[in-house]
């Protein structure tokens, strides 16, 4: 069997905001049409990571490549490919929610930008926002305007920065959902969060960043098999990945 | 450069149009001083003041209208401040789009809305007044200057703006622009003021660009003036452009 072709590849990446050493070394590769979660404490440099991908910063030293292209030598062709929702929802908050849509399918050159606004603030349930200032929107509502306008133009690629950071869970299960469809339909996902139990939910893999390095990257199952099998207790329990993640984090602290 | 650069930019413009339209208060609060004034120069002032001209609005209105555009350019350094902090700018610098257009949308933007400040400031001017038999090829030289002295404001509004860490900073550097027209020919003839004060008043841009204005609105020769006037204006252009691209480069290396 062949491997799948990956859409995002990531060799020795360094970087440094002055003297204070951010990443020291990450590696990490994602599968076409998987959704895969970097997980990380807050300040541990997942939104490094995603602004290098998404050209919006420079690395120091080592590759990262995007559905096949460099990111310092082809930044036009990673950004034809990739959407970015950041980690505060970039939308214009003066502009309707309408226009919001319009204005991102303009700048893509996509036809028929009124239909495709049309159509994502239906699935999105904005409709009736839509013609709404989005200042005038819930932190929910404009996280859901946020990942709409991320899709304009369908890039295969899509970073989403803490989607979920300051959602009430009724927001949060929405844009879960939203998440699964659209990697149902094949766009490669990656996601940071500070929230295992959400990589638990969504990801095919997942990888901890923990003081500049990827310090563990695997399915659920191979993340699980690092503890000790679950006790037998009254009621068998399998352990959850926050118990894994600080025996982890803890283990490498108490060695180092 | 990427083939979509004058789609992008219309894109951009249009945006930053509705902020100007959705805001109005900013067009009042930006004319009102200018307007104020210019009535208290004409009305209170006025008298007493020796400008050797049968009609003091004329004169006041070249120097009224610098000062409108000089406040007017702090809320282009306000729109490129908010872009920034917010993630919108960082949004349009991940998109396969013109990265220039970002930056011209808000310069453009800045000739609309410093032009309607500019008429409404006119129209003002003509109830208190003003009245000028300067033909087309004048008028055009005037809308000529006027524009090239707000490129150049805006490009030093965009510094600010890009260079900003609080919605002061962004904003701020436009007060002294703002009161450089009054240690000018603005409102009272240079030869009046003590040594020191005449020779700053005689040498700094906006006594060249106000006596330019002057003569074309007057239909007075404006000889060697113009070009004084020109320079100053294509000078600070150039120079505020190219530090605004490199904290530009600097922001998104
Ligand atoms: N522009 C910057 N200048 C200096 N330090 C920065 C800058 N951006 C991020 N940092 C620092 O780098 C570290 C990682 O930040 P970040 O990538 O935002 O982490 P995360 O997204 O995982 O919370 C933090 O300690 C942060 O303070
Ligand atoms: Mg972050």
């Amino acid at each position: 069997m062949q491997a799948p072709p990956l859409a995002i590849h990531i060799k020795g990446l360094h970087k440094s905001y002055g003297k204070v050493q951010v990443l020291k070394g990450v590696d990490f590769s994602v599968a076409s049409g998987s959704i895969f979660a970097l997980l990380g404490s807050n300040g541990a440099g997942k939104t490094t990571v995603v602004r290098i991908l998404s050209t919006l910063l420079k690395q120091d030293s080592g590759t990262a490549n995007v559905s096949g292209f460099d990111v310092l030598a082809q930044p036009e062709q990673v950004r034809e490919s990739i959407s970015l929702t950041g980690q505060f929802a970039a939308v214009d908050p003066i502009l309707t929610g309408r226009e919001n849509l319009i204005m991102v399918a303009k700048l893509r050159q996509v036809k028929n930008s009124g239909r495709v606004a049309h159509d994502l603030l239906q699935r999105f349930s904005l409709t009736e926002a839509g013609g709404r200032r989005v200042a005038t929107y819930s932190g929910g509502m404009r996280r859901r305007l946020d990942i709409a306008m991320s899709l304009i133009g369908d890039p295969p690629v899509i970073f989403l920065d803490e989607p979920t950071t300051g959602l009430d869970p009724e927001a949060r299960i929405e844009v879960w959902e939203e998440i699964q469809s659209l990697a149902g339909k094949g766009t490669t996902i990656l996601l940071t969060t500070q929230y295992l139990e959400e990589a638990e939910k969504l990801a095919d893999r997942i990888a901890i960043l923990h003081q500049g390095t990827i310090i563990v990257n695997g399915t659920l199952t191979e993340l699980r098999q690092l503890l000790p099998p679950a006790k037998a207790e009254l009621v068998e329990r399998q352990p959850t990945l926050e118990e894994i993640f600080l025996a982890i984090v803890g283990n490498k602290e108490a060695r180092s | 450069m990427s083939a979509h650069v004058f789609s992008n930019t219309g894109v951009m413009l249009n945006r930053s149009i509705r902020h100007v339209t959705r805001s109005m208060d900013t067009i009042i609060t930006v004319t009102i001083m200018p307007i104020a004034f210019m009535l208290l120069f004409r009305y209170v002032f006025g008298g007493a003041i020796q400008s050797n001209t049968d009609n003091y609005t004329n004169y006041l209105m070249p120097g009224i209208l610098l000062i409108a555009i000089a406040s007017g350019i702090s809320y282009t350094g306000f729109r490129l401040f908010n872009d920034m902090q917010s993630g919108i700018f960082e949004r349009f610098h991940s998109m396969p789009i013109a990265r220039s257009s970002v930056l011209w949308g808000h310069v453009l933007t800045s000739l609309v809305s410093n032009a309607i400040s500019v008429v409404v400031i006119i129209i003002v001017g003509l109830l208190m007044g003003f009245r000028s038999s300067a033909g087309v090829l004048a008028w055009l030289a005037i809308a000529g200057i006027l524009i090239l002295f707000t490129l150049a404001l805006t490009w030093v509004a965009m510094i600010a703006g890009l260079a900003a860490s609080t919605t002061d900073g962004a904003t701020a550097f436009s007060y002294p622009l703002i009161f450089l027209p009054f240690l000018s020919s603005a409102f009272v003839p240079t030869a009046t003021m003590p040594g020191p004060v005449k020779a700053f008043a005689e040498n700094q841009p906006v006594t060249s660009i106000v006596n330019t204005l002057r003569a074309l609105l007057e239909q007075q020769p404006v000889g060697n003036g113009i070009w004084t006037a020109v320079a100053w204006c294509a000078g600070i252009l150039i120079v505020a452009y190219l530090f605004a691209m490199r904290t530009y480069r600097r922001k998104i290396a």
